[in-house]
Order: C-alpha cells, then structure tokens, then sequence
C-alpha cells in the first residue's frame, strides 16, 4: 500500500504502518552511522545530552558523498543497518520513531521495535543518486570532525521507503523471500 | 624496454576512480536489463526501474552512482619490458586516487587504522594488486569496492573430500546470508584452489570480469551457471525484498591446490559492481 508521512513520525502513524507498505516521507530527519551512534552512546553512558532528542524522530543510517556547488547534498543512500543494532534499542525505548537503513535487524532490534511501537524502513541501497534529489536541505548539527560520519539534519520531500519491520514484529525480509523462494534439490 | 612516467599511471587511476563512480561499465548496464525481463515480483521491478533511473541520474548530473564510492581497488598488470621514470609506482597509484576522490566530489571512506579508525581525508591508500607478465603495456583496472557488500563476503578452507558439492554449499551459504545486506541483485565473485590468500584474491578478481565472459574451463563454466539459478531459486530477489532476480552472474576463477586442501573464497558485490579497464 503506499501512504504518505510527515516526519518527525507521530505514535499513530507508527502504528499504522505495515510490512510491506511503500511510504513516502515528508519532514525532518536525521542521519548517524557507527562513529556517531558511538559517540551517542557514550554520551549517554556518561550523562550527557544527546545532540538530538530522538523523541518521534527519524534516523538516517546514511553518509553522503560530498556535495557539488549549488546542490544540498551528494550521494545519499543508506547503509548497512546491522552495525548500528549494538545502538539502536537503547535509542528505541528513548522513543526513536524510525529508523531508515537497509538489510537485516538482530532479534534484540525487533523486540524494541515492537516494544515501543517503533518502524524499521528500508531504502533502495545503492540508489544514492536518486534518493538525494528527495533531500531539499542538508546542515551538520553534531560530530562535524567525524566528516560523512557527522550527524546532519536533512529536509526530506517524498523520500521512498518500504517498511521491512513494523510496529508488530512483522518482517518482509523474512516473508517476501519465502514467497519467492523456490525448493531446489542440493 | 619502455620508458613510462608514474604521472601518467596517475592521471589514469584519477580519471578511473571518477568514471567508474559515475558510469557502470556496459555489461553491467546490460545484465539490468536482463534483470527487468526476468524479475517476477513487481516490487523487484520496481526496485529495478528504481536502480535504473539512478543510473541515469547518476550519468547526467554527475552524482555518484552510490554515496559509498568505495575503497579503490587496482589492479596493476605490468609488462616486464617496462621501466617506470619520474617516480614511485604505489605513491602514483595512491595519488591517483586521492586527486580522483577529493576532485571527483567522492567520499572519502578510508580510515588509517582499523581499530584507531581516524579518517585519511583522501580515500588513500588504495589496495594495490600487482602482477608481472610478458610485453611491454601496463593494464590498469580500478574497481572501488562498497562495503555493505564486502562485509558479506567469506573464505572457506573446505576438506578435498567436500569436493564440488561442498564448493556449492559454501557459495549458497554466503549469499544466503549476505541476503539484503549485500544490495542485491549481486555479482558473485568466487575463488577455488590456491592457498588462503590466493582463493581471496582471484574471487575479487573475478569480480571485475566483463559481464559477456564465462570461465575458459568447462566444469567451471556449467558450475556457474548452475550456482546462478540455485541463487535465484533463493527468493532473496531486488534489495533483498522478495524475487528471482538475486544474483547477476557468478564468476569463478580456479588455481592449482595442495593435496590436503581446497580453500573457496566467496567475494559479493552488489549490484554497483564498478569495474574499469585501461592499457597503456
């Protein structure tokens, strides 16, 4: 089904998001990828504020190329989700929205997805191109040392993704592939 | 002999590295459109259609291909007739490519220390590979290589007595796992016989075969072939959200072994296979 979001994302509209749906989403969002989410975590660890509140937000797990002149942002698609699942529950049950990445979700992932009524959207990876003419504004907000790896805010308009895990555990990693997958004799 | 100058290997490996970041090469371009023939799940179309249009873009306004522009691989064939001037070869291949990533708007993937993890800024060092034939060419291919695909990859130091079945168990393995992560539709690259590196490095070299080529050796060639439908029996399919369309092709390359053993080595690529090829 496809279904257009404004983001930060709000409870219901979490909710309401199946497995499967093509959603376009509209809004602010923001990008981390190992480096940051480390230094998310030790921040927490040690008390600090984080620089941003993950309440209803949106995670990028993405690190662009750099930007021609007169362009917000170069190649932008996403990353391999499973490096940052060491980080994501904690950030979850701080009341992270949504996380954009691609590929699979360790069990402790999905438990805080379903948890807190969270959604895991997945990108086209390797579409960099195209998905960076849905990104209208690009600001470093945190970490800007960490270069690709910083933490930006992006404007987001109509930027394509599929929920892969929603707020129910359903996974369409798991049962897309099973619907196509066909028995063969080793 | 011939005289060469590193500067020219330079200027090469810069104009490569932004080239292939831009533009997939021909076959790769070919083996999309097979794909979207092929695709039985409307969602892998669309995926498809999707990866396509980025192409396109990619080519037109000069965006890379994938924000992940790689760690530039080279391969370096170098004709023992040839005689270097005005420099160090790896200094040239490396500033080849750091000009190509910090000119070519790429981004700089590279950290100095694997544990350290401090970024170079430059994209450098590349992995060089080289090797010395007859004659008096140098034939460059640069091949900057993802991660998210890479991270999937495997070496299987399988027993004689696994044979060919455990050499196919070993692929299907590897791709299974690597599943969405690895971008698929995907290139397989593999390596059988050798020793533990070697097995490595000709499953990446492999890699960087033009898409109309299939293996001289005639088991080979049907192992191909038949490892590329059992992999899209898988049902993994485009981004790993469902279809047939898993893999694009499976290239093997194979090396005489030791008695006691037979090392495979599974190298993925997603479907931003980027390869290209010069001879000077």
């Amino acid at each position: 089904m496809e279904k257009h979001i404004q983001v930060p994302i709000s409870r219901e509209d979490a909710r309401n998001l199946k497995s499967g749906d093509y959603v376009y989403l509209t809004g602010t969002i923001y990008t981390a990828r190992d480096a940051a989410h480390k230094r998310m975590q030790e921040a927490l660890d040690s008390g600090a504020e984080l620089p941003i509140n993950p309440d209803r937000n949106v995670i990028y797990y993405m690190g662009p190329s750099p930007a021609r002149e007169g362009r917000p942002i170069g190649s932008a698609g996403p990353t391999t989700a499973s490096r940052m699942d060491k980080y994501a529950p904690r950030l979850l049950d701080l009341g992270l929205g949504a996380m954009i990445g691609k590929g699979k979700r360790n069990q402790n992932v999905i438990d805080a997805i379903v948890r807190n009524g969270s959604v895991y959207f997945a990108a086209v990876g390797g579409a960099g191109a195209l998905l960076s003419k849905c990104i209208l504004k690009s600001d470093v907000i945190a970490y800007e040392d960490l270069g690709a790896e910083a933490i930006r805010k992006l404007e987001v308009k109509d930027f394509p993704v599929i929920v892969v895990i929603d707020s129910e555990g359903n996974n369409l990693y798991e049962t897309a592939v099973k619907e196509y997958a066909v028995n063969i004799e080793k | 002999m011939r005289e060469i100058s590193v500067n020219e290997i330079s200027k090469n490996i810069k104009e490569m590295c932004i080239q292939a970041n831009h533009f997939l090469s021909e076959d790769m371009r070919c083996a999309f459109r097979e794909a979207e023939q092929k695709e039985k799940s409307p969602l892998g179309r669309q995926i498809l259609d999707q990866l396509e249009e980025n192409l396109k873009i990619a080519g037109e306004d000069m965006i890379p291909i994938c924000q992940d522009t790689g760690m530039a691989v080279v391969f370096l064939k170098v004709g023992q007739e040839v005689h270097f001037v005005d420099g160090n070869i790896t200094d040239a291949v490396n500033e080849g490519v750091r000009q190509g990533y910090v000119e070519g708007y790429l981004r700089k993937s590279v950290v100095k220390d694997p544990i350290e993890r401090v970024n170079t800024g430059d994209n450098t060092p590349a992995v060089i590979h080289y090797e010395l034939t007859a004659g008096d060419q140098v034939e460059i291919t640069v091949a900057p290589k993802g991660f998210g695909s890479e991270n999937m990859s495997r070496v299987f130091m399988l027993k004689p007595a696994d044979g060919i079945e455990g050499v196919k168990e070993a692929i299907l393995s590897a791709v299974k796992d690597a599943g969405p992560n690895a971008c698929p539709p995907m290139v397989v690259g593999v390596g059988i016989g050798g020793t533990f590196e070697k097995c490595a490095l000709m499953a990446k070299h492999a890699l960087t075969r033009d898409g109309s080529e299939e293996s001289p050796v005639a088991y080979v060639r049907e192992l191909e072939k038949e490892m590329l439908e059992k992999i899209n029996c898988l049902g993994i399919g485009p981004g790993g959200l469902g279809g047939t369309m898993t893999a694009f092709k499976v290239n093997i390359e194979t090396y005489p072994t030791h008695i006691a053993g037979l090392p495979v080595a599974v190298n993925i690529c997603c479907h931003v296979n980027r390869h290209i090829h010069r001879v000077i």
